[in-house]
């Protein structure tokens, strides 16, 4: 199991020269998550090189970049999911509302910090089952309140109007892009503050992705959205803040558009313009 | 450019189709020659007595063997509450928890477990429960059985784990499920009919075991007294009636053996039922 290392400075601005803040990133308050310094390594290889960058609360932040570039093992790193994988080692401080994440009891962080995955993941249960399932692990097995929850989380994902007559149907019986929402719904039944999303279209059609695009703008009030995506117009569309992975490092964060626009580097430039990745 | 293939090649060609096309259909004929040829040699004995009646005493023909038939029931039952959680849960050890080089040499050992013949392992159990208790039972009949039935529990559960996909662990741990919960709340329901036909199987393997029984369970001509008195199972009563001088007793071995052969079909079609309709095979 990786441990948290590293309890070092995290003083007023140890942002790197390639960070630049967002501009909303002011005050404290305002940030849910604050990175700083996160190197990651797969046994030997060193998969993430300092990477230091606030995450704003109730916006949805993007990250792009080409394959292997180290944005999803990023994602995985802010809800601990990389420590289920063998001989990893992750340093670097890393804070959830102030408070140090790696220190944390890890199953409070992914209730805390959900997650959905680039390939829809539900479980060989009922619908119903699969989106309450979050709440009774968590010791919540009361059947109106586990009721209620689910219809609230497939309203949120947008999937409550197909599914309310067949929520004892097998998950399985859904589509590709209902089965994602599904994911959507079974991460939002446990109220997480944060919700990562590794690429969560990037295995279904336009209108499917449509459809999870238009939901996730609608949570962005009740959590915080990060989002790794491989599709620029994705980004563009949906985040307020995006930063640019490149070969385990973080080129540049900022203002969606000033990243499409007017990106202060010229890697992102030309990854944004389509001159390579 | 073509190429003329000479007879000779054309000849071999088609005398080796005919061969194994011919080894084919033998391999398919055994089993209804031995279901046949059972049938044939035991129908005389096959009656409702042979269900319902305990054996006659020598010398007198008639009787049954349904003591017979329910021992090898108790046996196998005992077996399966002895051979199946041991091994179920060593296989969730090995495809969830262990490391890779000790996994290895979990799996080389259950590997040679699996290899250890039936008569040893009776021995062993005659060592462990028959010696110490000073009288043959259903308990070291089952035992015996039971220990026979690990390698298989083991292996079957590590394999049908193992085939879960790993994106519903992560699934279930990204909602703040402990490792343990995910594995019995997630994993193994999604590998449950996997499970459920592997052990099946397994059962149906030792449940025509003779050696191991021989003096453990040992026999007995009434009902057993209990779990610690000696039983009657199918097979042992097989052995014991078949090397009988009695013609009549011949006959009945023979409807035995058939009533045990159908007994395991039963299981492996039901197990092979149970693994085309489960809920894996439905996922992809």
């Amino acid at each position: 199991m990786a441990t948290p290392q590293q309890q070092q400075s995290t003083l007023k601005d140890p942002v790197t020269e390639a960070n630049v803040k967002p501009d909303t990133a002011k005050a404290d308050s305002n940030l849910k998550l604050t990175a700083r310094n996160i190197n990651f390594f797969y046994g030997q290889f060193q998969a993430l090189h300092g990477i230091s960058l606030d995450i704003p609360t109730n916006k949805v932040t993007a990250f792009i970049g080409p394959s292997g570039c180290g944005k999803s093992t990023f994602l995985r790193t802010m809800n601990r999911m990389n420590e289920t994988l063998r001989n990893t080692r992750v340093e670097g401080d890393l804070k959830l509302d102030g408070e140090n994440l790696f220190s944390m009891d890890v199953t409070d962080v992914r209730r805390r910090v959900g997650m959905v995955f680039q390939k829809s993941n539900p479980f060989p249960k009922t619908i119903f089952d699969n989106v309450a399932y979050g709440l009774r692990v968590n010791g919540i097995s009361k059947k109106s309140v586990v009721a209620e929850a689910v219809e609230k989380s497939l309203q949120h994902a947008a999937l409550w109007t197909e599914v309310k007559d067949k929520l004892q149907k097998p998950a399985s019986a859904l589509s590709g892009g209902q089965q994602q929402r599904l994911c959507i719904a079974r991460a939002l039944a446990v109220e997480p503050e944060v919700l990562l999303l590794d690429e969560p279209c990037s295995a279904l059609d336009p209108i499917a992705t449509l459809k999870i695009e238009e939901l996730l703008f609608q949570i962005k009030d009740i959590t915080t959205i990060v989002i790794v995506t491989h599709n620029m117009q994705q980004a563009a569309r949906l985040a307020d803040f995006t930063g640019f992975f490149l070969m385990g490092k973080l080129i540049e964060i900022n203002d969606t558009k000033k990243i499409f626009q007017n990106p202060g580097k010229k890697e992102t430039e030309d990854y944004v313009t389509g001159r390579f990745g | 450019m073509m190429m003329e293939i000479s007879g000779t090649r054309r000849f071999i060609n088609s005398f080796m189709l005919a061969l194994s096309g011919i080894a084919t259909v033998l391999v398919v004929s055994v089993l209804f020659f031995i279901l046949g040829y059972l049938l044939i040699h035991g129908a005389s004995s096959l009656n409702w007595d042979f269900f319902t009646k305990l054996p006659k005493p020598s010398g007198e023909t008639g009787g049954g063997m349904a003591n017979a038939i329910v021992g090898s029931g108790k046996v196998l039952l005992l077996a399966t509450l002895i051979g199946v959680p041991i091994g179920f849960l060593a296989g969730v050890f090995l495809a969830e928890y262990s490391g890779k080089s000790f996994a290895f040499l979990i799996r080389y050992v259950v590997d040679l477990l699996n290899g250890v013949p039936s008569i040893v392992i009776g021995i062993v159990a005659y060592a462990i429960v028959v010696r110490p208790m000073k009288h043959f039972s259903t308990l070291a009949g089952g035992t015996a059985l039971g220990i026979m039935m690990i390698p298989i529990a083991v292996r079957t559960t590590e394999e049908f784990l193992r085939a879960v996909p790993n994106n519903l662990r992560e699934g279930a741990m990204a909602l703040g499920a402990t490792k343990a919960t995910t594995i019995f709340t997630v994993v193994i329901p999604a590998a449950i009919s996997g499970l459920t036909s592997g052990m099946m199987l397994n059962l149906a393997r030792v449940a025509g075991e003779t050696a191991p029984l021989l003096f453990t369970a040992l026999g007995n001509q009434y009902w057993s007294q209990g779990w610690l008195a000696p039983i009657a199972t199918l097979p042992v009563m097989i052995y014991n009636y078949a090397i009988a001088p009695e013609d009549d007793l011949h006959q009945q071995a023979w409807a035995a053996g058939f009533v045990l052969l159908t007994l395991v079909l039963l299981i492996n079609v039901t197990a092979r039922l149970i693994i085309a309709r489960g809920p894996a095979s439905q996922r992809r």
